[in-house]
């Protein structure tokens, strides 16, 4: 199993009261190309920083690896995120002042891949196999266009070779040819590598693509 | 790539950036540049008289006396007789003495009657001695010896002939134009009032008032008076005193001062500079209050740069911790724009700095005799580059802090 959680529940800090979330049981099988779908506001992007390990989980279980982020230190969640889980927004997935070369060495920096691998050959093949042009390496990313931006928010998410790639309403910023190519894109780099995706939106018509599909509604009880 | 991202990061915000950038650079400017100019001015003014034991005056302030005899600046109140000087200057206990004799100048330098022996025993700076750059002393009562600031100044070589004035003003009326004298030497430069001075035998001056009083028709005989070089003066303005022992030093001081056929007064030099320069140090200890004051306003600044930058930079800061960056990691990022603004703040301070004392360093020279040695990194200018680097890291840990505890809010 790539994910596990067991009895999760979480209260966001500033409101007492009803939780958030309230998953008893819920698991993605290694491999998996999940959609959840669920309306804004009902906890997916919460769900998905349980799973990231950057929100700690105070109560319940969650493993993802085999590993249990709820025993972790802040520190040690920092650390498996940045080795084990890719991540791709909405928006805002690159540092606008940063080329897209720039902006993968520095996911790389904060993993231990980064010993493992030589550095830019790796993210240059992944760009080419992104289908972002050469002459775009080296802007700074705030002038890339969108879909060009999100491809290279792809290669970041995937330059240390994660298990897990989250991927938190990837396409809403992308209009329809944008949108199309970017999962043609993803699902292609997601089967090749064989990968577990978890994919989260509220566009259902996305759905036919993934192999599973859930409601939010269904995982966790609060919602 | 963390350098590399403060850098960017910087660069990214250009104008806010630089405009913190030289509000730093002008604190340090400001900061090193006074330190720099306290620092020249004090030693200055330390080395511009030492070897003299006393300096003998009518009596008046110690400071009148110090700032006549040694700085050239204002006017003795009264002179001496020149029986006083011979009955001091034969004391027991005296090595040397040398006469000095004030009131006159030539185009705006003064002009300074006194005896060869002054080029033998005073001395500046750690006991230097005064050398000649060109040509030698006095010889005859109508050679003068000139300062090099002077020599410089007006472009005189040795062997030319000059005319003196009387009084400190040069005006036509009171030129002395039948008196032309002759260059002898040019001493080489000292940083002290003495470059500023044009040295004339006692002889010389007191020949060239006798034949001013002259042409003005109201002269005794003066033709004879010319050729008579080992003529005594009257009166002098004040002299100066090397004693065979420093042990005597104030018993000799208190017999000057308790002198009974006029009234005298003794001062050592040490004691009365540094009586002058503790009232300077009033206005010292006020340029560095600014100064600080200064730095305080700048590193506010830079903190405030960089708080409004937090805000800006949320989703950066968000996208930081999804990577996997620690909470640490941005406060240290921070930290370090702080330090790169500093750094090149600092440098362009002090550049400036640098290029503005090369520039004001020849008029400080001529206007005040201030010598202004370029080099600004100084240990005490470590010091200060010091204090300001901490002034910045603790100013700059108050948006970091706020970044450090934005980056952690995402845990919670």
């Amino acid at each position: 199993m790539t994910i596990e959680l067991r009895n999760v529940s979480f209260t966001h800090p500033d409101t007492t009261g009803t939780p958030l979330l309230d998953i008893p049981e819920w698991s993605v099988a290694a491999g998996q190309r999940l959609f959840v779908h669920g309306p804004s506001g009902s906890g997916k992007s919460t769900l998905l920083n349980l799973v990231s390990g950057l929100l700690e989980c105070r109560e319940g279980e969650v493993a993802v690896l085999g590993e249990r982020l709820d025993r972790m230190s802040r520190r040690k969640r920092d650390r498996f995120r940045a080795h084990h889980v890719g991540y791709v927004f909405q928006r805002f997935n690159l540092i606008p002042y940063l080329s897209a070369i720039e902006n993968i060495e520095l996911a790389r920096c904060f993993s231990e891949s980064r010993r493992r691998q030589p550095g830019g050959s790796a993210i240059q093949s992944l760009l080419e196999l992104l289908n972002v042009a050469s002459d775009e390496w080296h802007k700074p990313t705030e002038r890339l266009s969108m879909g060009q931006q999100q491809r290279v928010a792809i290669a970041r998410a995937l330059i240390n070779r994660p298990e897990l790639l989250i991927a938190d309403e990837p396409t809403s910023s992308l209009d329809q040819n944008n949108r199309d190519a970017f999962l043609s894109v993803l699902m292609a780099i997601v089967n090749e590598h064989d990968m577990t995706l978890l994919f989260v939106s509220h566009d259902m018509s996305l759905a036919e693509r993934f192999n599973q599909v859930q409601a939010l509604s269904d995982i966790s009880r609060a919602a | 790539m963390f350098f590399k991202i403060a850098l960017k990061s910087l660069l990214n915000r250009k104008g806010s950036v630089v405009m913190s950038l030289l509000a730093i650079s002008v604190a340090i400017f400001v900061l090193l540049g006074i330190e720099h100019i306290r620092h020249q001015a004090r030693d200055s003014f330390a080395s511009t008289v030492s070897g003299v034991d006393l300096i003998v005056g009518a009596k008046t302030g110690s400071l009148n006396l110090l700032l006549y005899s040694v700085f050239r600046m204002g006017a003795p109140t009264d002179n001496i007789s020149w029986q006083a000087y011979q009955d001091i200057a034969s004391d027991k206990d005296v090595a040397w003495a040398v006469p000095l004799s004030l009131g006159d100048s030539h185009k705006g330098f003064r002009v300074l009657g006194t005896s060869p022996e002054y080029f033998e025993y005073f001395s500046y700076g750690n006991k230097r001695k005064l050398a000649l750059s060109q040509g030698g002393v006095f010889e005859e009562i109508y050679d003068v010896v000139l300062g090099a600031e002077v020599a410089r100044a007006l472009g005189y070589v040795p062997g030319q002939e000059i005319i003196l004035a009387h009084g400190v003003v040069s005006t036509d009326f009171s030129r002395h134009d039948n008196h032309p004298f002759r260059v002898a030497g040019i001493l080489a430069p000292t940083g002290t009032p003495v470059d500023q001075t044009v040295h004339v035998p006692l002889a010389g001056l007191d020949a060239m008032h006798a034949g001013s009083a002259m042409s003005l028709g109201s002269a005794d005989n003066a033709a004879s008076q010319f050729t008579d070089a080992e003529r005594v003066p009257e009166s002098i303005t004040a002299f100066m005193l090397g004693l065979k022992s420093r042990m005597v030093t104030f018993r000799l001081q208190r017999k000057i001062n308790a002198y009974g056929a006029e009234p005298l007064l003794a001062i050592l030099p040490g004691v009365a500079l540094s009586e002058l320069w503790q009232m300077v140090g009033v206005f010292e200890n006020v340029l560095r209050l600014i100064s600080m004051l200064v730095l305080v306003a700048a590193v506010l600044g830079l903190s405030a740069v960089l708080l409004a930058s937090v805000r800006e930079r949320s989703h950066e800061i968000h996208l930081l911790r999804v990577l996997g960056a620690p909470p640490s990691y941005l406060f240290y990022l921070m930290e370090m724009e702080a330090i790169l603004i500093c750094l090149s703040g600092m440098a362009l301070g002090a550049a400036a700095l640098y290029i503005c004392l090369a520039l004001v360093e020849e008029a400080l020279f001529a206007n005040f005799g201030l010598h202004l040695s370029p080099g600004v990194l100084t240990g005490d200018s470590l010091i200060i580059v010091a204090l300001v680097m901490s002034a910045v890291l603790v100013a700059a840990a108050i948006p970091s802090m706020r970044v450090y505890l934005q980056a952690r809010g995402y845990n919670e």
